[in-house]
């Protein structure tokens, strides 16, 4: 289980816990959380379930896959060095604490 | 105004979107949302692929938790089927024998299964697949011992579901009518190509073929496939995917406008003001092909479902998104953005052989459409191209080294941190 933090644009923050085997993506979605669409369902096909990483932030994150990195390139709201796919980041132990901002728009 | 609210009609992949879209909007009248089936809205495409196979779990599938529709405060119901749609006073019958007034009514209904007009197709052992308790059922069929199966129909949920099956060891032969796979929705250049892969899968593919009949044993199960060549494939599991009709009778017996489809302007209205369709069952003006169209997507169902959101909230905005679709056949990620559909030339840019390589359609020298395999780069930047209306000219594509990545600057700098 890890704590995850969602920043919406607004900048108000939906701190929650997420278990494995889910994914960043699918914690917001099973917490409700808005700003994620995932129109293709967590299979790295649609760029909707964009977030930027928190710069402050120290947790270790899995490596991006040349498909993920391929993805980003058609996200709504720019990409930014710290642009990952929710969808690619699976939860573990590791990832408490995660900061994650929300971009303003998906699609 | 008076509170009776939003009733939305159909709770797949465009109704349970309105419904969230419209909470997320402040939208604060009643907000209920009917669907036929049994269980909460679910997505659908993992059931011609990861959901067979057993890698897609039946949780996974669920698009919201029950908590969702308590804390957001929609009404949702389960297991009711909305039998009449009354435009003169805004009402909705349901099957249950109860009735919702509405203010906006939305019809989400998407499209059933077409079946084919044969001898035969109620023995056991024919299947469609939409639902969630067809996929099941389907599961069921193929956890044994390997079959003989025949897959009508080459379209992407009849592929998708060949491609599946035939990874799970049972011998699958596809028939299809066209002379090629995907002819409506692929170019020539990839349904070709698409169709060398399942047969270098160990697909039997008969193109231009008729089905006239299904034969069934004295039980009353299938046992073959007759075709108007004479053939007779032996089957044991026959697999109907030859398209799907929209989901239009409510509309049509409330005397809104219909064909192939609700017919809605470009606000996704029907003709009576208080009632949009999305999603599969409606069909909507596309300016960008200067002609009414009905997409059966989840880009389609869930983009068409924000716009109506947004409508219903007095934010009109023309419904203009780009079309776009993905499959998943063995391990081919394939994906089209915009409509190849009236293109008059093609690019192919990358490698066919290596299976990484995209066909850019052009009409008029401009891109109008672009089909991926292996190339998720290309396919994310045809999307923004078409949607700002740029790209490259068919003689760009062509030169040597040309790269759609040249249309696109990568960001050096993080994002700035929200206020
Ligand atoms: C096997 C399969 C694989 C697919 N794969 C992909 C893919 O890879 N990529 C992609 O983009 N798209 C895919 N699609 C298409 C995509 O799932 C649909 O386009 C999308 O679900 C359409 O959403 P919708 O809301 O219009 O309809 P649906 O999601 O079908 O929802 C309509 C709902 O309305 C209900 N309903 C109908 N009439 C009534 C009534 N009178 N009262 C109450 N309820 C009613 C139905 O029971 C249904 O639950 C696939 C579809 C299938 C079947
Ligand atoms: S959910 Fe589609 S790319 Fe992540």
């Amino acid at each position: 289980m890890a704590k995850i933090t969602y920043l919406h644009p607004n900048g108000t923050a939906t701190v929650v816990d997420v278990q494995a085997p889910n994914t960043v993506m699918r914690g917001a979605k099973l917490n409700n959380i808005d700003g994620i669409e995932a129109q293709c369902g967590g299979s790295a096909q649609c760029g909707t379930c964009h977030v930027y990483v928190d710069e402050q932030s120290t947790v270790p994150l899995p490596s991006m896959d040349s498909v993920e990195d391929d993805v980003l390139y058609g996200t709504a709201c720019p990409r930014r060095e710290n642009s990952r796919l929710s969808c690619q980041l699976p939860v573990t132990e590791e990832l408490d604490g995660l900061v994650v901002h929300l971009p303003e728009a998906q699609s | 105004m008076a509170a009776r609210g939003v009733v939305v009609i159909g709770a797949g992949q465009g109704g349970l979107d309105t419904v969230a879209a419209l909470r997320a909007k402040g939208y604060g009248g009643p907000v209920t949302l009917v669907g036929e089936e049994p269980v909460a809205p679910y997505q659908r495409p993992p059931l011609s692929k990861g959901f067979l196979t057993g890698a897609t779990r039946h949780d996974e599938l669920t698009l919201r938790t029950e908590s969702f529709f308590s804390a957001q405060d929609i009404t949702l119901v389960c297991g009711d089927r909305a039998e009449r749609v009354e435009p003169d006073v805004q009402r909705v019958r349901l099957a249950s024998g109860g009735t919702l007034r509405y203010d906006k009514l939305v019809l989400a209904t998407g499209s059933r299964p077409r079946t084919l007009p044969v001898p035969g197709m109620d023995l056991s052992g024919v299947l469609t697949l939409r639902t969630l308790a067809d996929a099941e059922a389907l599961r069921g069929l193929l956890s044994g011992p390997p079959r003989q199966v025949v897959v009508l129909g080459a379209g992407f949920v009849g592929l998708e579901t060949a491609a599946t099956v035939r990874g799970l060891g049972h011998d699958v032969t596809v028939v299809e009518a066209q002379r090629r796979v995907l002819a409506r929705a692929l170019t020539p250049q990839l349904s070709e190509w698409l169709a060398g892969r399942h047969r270098s899968q160990g697909v039997r593919l008969l193109l231009g073929a008729e089905v006239t009949a299904l034969h069934g044993t004295p039980a009353g199960e299938v046992a073959g496939v007759q075709l108007l060549d004479g053939r007779r494939l032996p089957a044991d599991l026959v697999i109907v995917g030859v398209g799907a009709l929209p989901e239009t009778r409510l509309a049509t017996e409330a005397g809104l406008l219909v064909g192939d489809g609700v017919i809605v302007d470009q606000w996704l209205r029907t003709d009576d003001r208080s009632v949009y369709a999305i999603g599969d069952c409606a069909r909507f003006p596309s300016a960008r092909q200067g002609r009414h169209i009905r997409l059966e997507s989840v880009q389609n169902a869930s983009d068409q479902a924000r716009c109506v959101a947004a409508a219903i909230c007095g934010e009109s905005v023309p419904y203009t998104a780009v079309p776009w679709f993905w499959s998943e056949q063995y391990a081919l990620r394939l994906q089209m953005a915009g409509l190849t559909a009236g293109h008059d030339e093609t690019v192919t840019v990358g490698d066919p052989d290596g299976a990484r390589f995209s066909v850019l359609c052009f009409r008029a020298g401009r891109l109008t459409g672009a089909e991926s395999v292996g190339r998720p780069a290309d396919h994310a930047i045809a999307r923004r191209l078409l949607s700002s209306g740029t790209g490259p000219s068919p003689a760009e594509a062509r030169a040597p080294g040309f790269d759609l990545k040249s249309f696109v600057t990568r960001p050096s700098s993080p994002a700035p941190a929200h206020a």
